[in-house]
């Protein structure tokens, strides 16, 4: 009766067994974050995910002015043109640079990344970086205000003149944060997955106004709304919010992008590049 | 007058009882030896730690939970209305459609092809169209957004409910409709006193189990600005890069669902029982 039993027990035992057996080996570790010292970080010493190639990711769209055309392989627009002066300071030719969409809830989960650092509009934050690795920071970012020139907004000078209005932003984005925690409107922000979806509400007076960076403010206002303006820029509070590229938590690639970036914004060539990408950013009205 | 049980018969209950036990027994260990295994294989993952830290954190569960609860909110609100929208829409459609004679064959037609466009067009395009589409008319009167997204919802899920009704009115067998005719019960009152309640009660569990989907499903309006709970996950988990707002709304929304599934599991036993 019992061996029976034990006989039909067995094949689940030996399944469930099997299950474990197969839970995956440990990997191996990797190396310390920055162990990679100044010295290493020529391609032959990069532990890249494809050896002799560098993978960046990014999103899809990948939105103007920080790519154009949606191709990030062309070097166009400020944030491939980064990508691919970073590449170039690591000794990557244009050549043996891959680029994979990601999509933002990927590019930050814990499993394992499809690419060796993302650029994507990433504002560095001490809480996020508990979950990613950040390079050093690429660009200096402004949130902004922009509306319809019909908007009963479209005036203001002040961040108080905003706080009753319909406010709308991207989900995720730090543009949301600005909202809730620079000009805490008295009615709940709308929150958007995409800036075009959060466009066309602008556009169908859904919402008052709508908070985005400063580029991405001047490339709607004068390339894609037909009536929009900028209201005006967002006061910083604390640290200035800036971009970094995202690297795998304890990615050994963090050290070297970093020192790219630094070496990058050393020799003004991120200035340059912010002059021939995003040379219009500038001058928007400051509201108090 | 008490009958003492032949030996046979102790015997017999001895041994049931011996059963009983062992089963109990071997149902303990097999658990046990499942559970434990599942914990080993789980917790002994080298990605564990990385997982644990950014899928249960309790720190920032605590931080985002009152901002999901007001998301949750949300959506029990339009789950309560887009409930009671979608189960009145989709009964007058299956009724009909299920009308006879040849003068409403159009109405028929109508019926027809809404549940077959409705349920075929996905939620997502239908909310676009309704929250984002619509108001870009800029007509006089235009509800807000919520209300368009909860009429967007009322009118995908009328088409699935709907069609359950259907089968339910065309379960009830003809001789019924009959019997209710030969009484002198008009169509209506046919509808009304004899068709309708059985019914009902027979499709009851599919109509609760698409009501617990539309639970689900109602916080899609989002997408369109509303914050629901999902959402608000959202927001906490780009904040941190956390995701522990997510399990923090998945436990919500399976709390939620209890006690709609219950009572699902119950009507379905009950009747069930009835029939037999």
């Amino acid at each position: 009766m019992l061996t029976r039993m034990a006989r039909r027990l067995l094949p689940v035992l030996l399944l469930v067994s099997g299950l474990v057996a197969c839970a995956p080996a440990d990997e191996e570790s990797p190396a310390p974050p920055g162990a990679t010292g100044l010295t290493t970080c020529t391609k032959a010493q990069l532990q890249t995910k494809t050896p002799g190639k560098l993978t960046i990711g990014t999103d899809n769209p990948a939105y103007e002015p920080w790519f154009k055309d949606n191709k990030p392989e062309n070097g166009q627009g400020f944030e491939s043109a980064v990508a691919y002066a970073v590449a170039d300071r690591l000794g990557y030719t244009q050549g043996e640079v891959t680029w994979v969409r990601v999509p933002f809830n990927t590019a930050i989960a814990p499993g394992p990344k499809d690419f060796d650092f993302d650029i994507n509009q990433f504002s560095i934050t001490e809480d996020r970086k508990q979950a990613v690795d950040f390079s050093g920071p690429y660009y200096l970012v402004r949130q902004t205000v922009i509306a319809l020139k019909s908007s009963k907004i479209a005036g203001a000078t002040s961040v108080s003149a905003l706080q009753g209005a319909k406010l709308g932003a991207q989900v995720g984005t730090t543009s949301y944060q600005a909202v809730t925690d620079v000009i805490k409107p008295t009615g709940q922000p709308q929150v958007y997955n995409t800036n075009d979806d959060a466009k066309k509400a602008l556009q169908n007076g859904q919402i008052d106004g709508l908070v985005v960076d400063l580029p991405t403010a001047f490339f709607m206002t004068a390339a894609e709304l037909e009536n929009g303006v900028i209201v005006g820029q967002l006061p910083q509070v604390g640290v200035p919010e800036q971009f970094g590229l995202v690297l795998d938590k304890g990615s050994s690639l963090t050290g070297c992008v970093t020192q790219a970036v630094d070496q990058l914004r050393g020799s003004e060539e991120l200035k340059r590049l912010e002059q021939q990408w995003l040379a219009q950013a500038a001058g928007a009205r400051e509201l108090t | 007058m008490s009958v003492s049980p032949s030996p046979a018969q102790l015997d017999r209950i001895a041994y049931r009882r011996r059963q009983t036990l062992l089963s109990v027994l071997i149902a303990a260990a097999s658990t046990l030896v499942l559970g434990v295994l599942l914990v080993v294989a789980v917790t002994g993952a080298p990605g564990w730690e990385r997982v644990r830290e950014s899928f249960l954190d309790p720190e920032v569960a605590r931080d985002a939970l009152p901002d999901v609860l007001r998301g949750l909110w949300l959506n029990i609100r339009l789950l309560f209305f887009c409930a009671i929208g979608a189960l009145a829409l989709g009964l007058v459609v299956a009724l009909l459609r299920t009308l006879r004679g040849p003068v409403f064959f159009p109405v028929r037609l109508l019926a027809t092809g809404y549940t077959y466009t409705f349920r075929g067009l996905p939620l997502i395009i239908v909310l676009y169209v309704m929250t984002l589409g619509l108001p870009g008319l800029r007509l006089q009167g235009m509800p807000s957004t919520l209300v368009l997204g909860g009429i967007a919802l009322v009118i995908t899920y009328s088409g699935y409910l709907a069609e359950v009704f259907r089968a339910g009115i065309e379960s009830v067998h003809p001789s019924q409709l009959a019997a209710a005719r030969s009484l002198g019960l008009s169509y209506r009152q046919t509808m009304r006193f004899v068709v309708l309640p059985q019914a009902v009660r027979r499709v009851a569990p599919p109509l609760l189990n698409d009501t617990v989907a539309l639970q689900k499903d109602v916080g899609l309006v989002s997408l369109a600005g509303p914050i629901d709970a999902v959402r608000a996950a959202q927001i906490h988990t780009a904040e941190t890069f956390n995701y522990t707002p997510y399990i923090v709304a998945g436990v919500l929304f399976v709390l939620l669902a209890a006690p709609l599934i219950a009572v699902t599991d119950w009507v379905t036993l009950r009747a069930a029982r009835r029939q037999s």
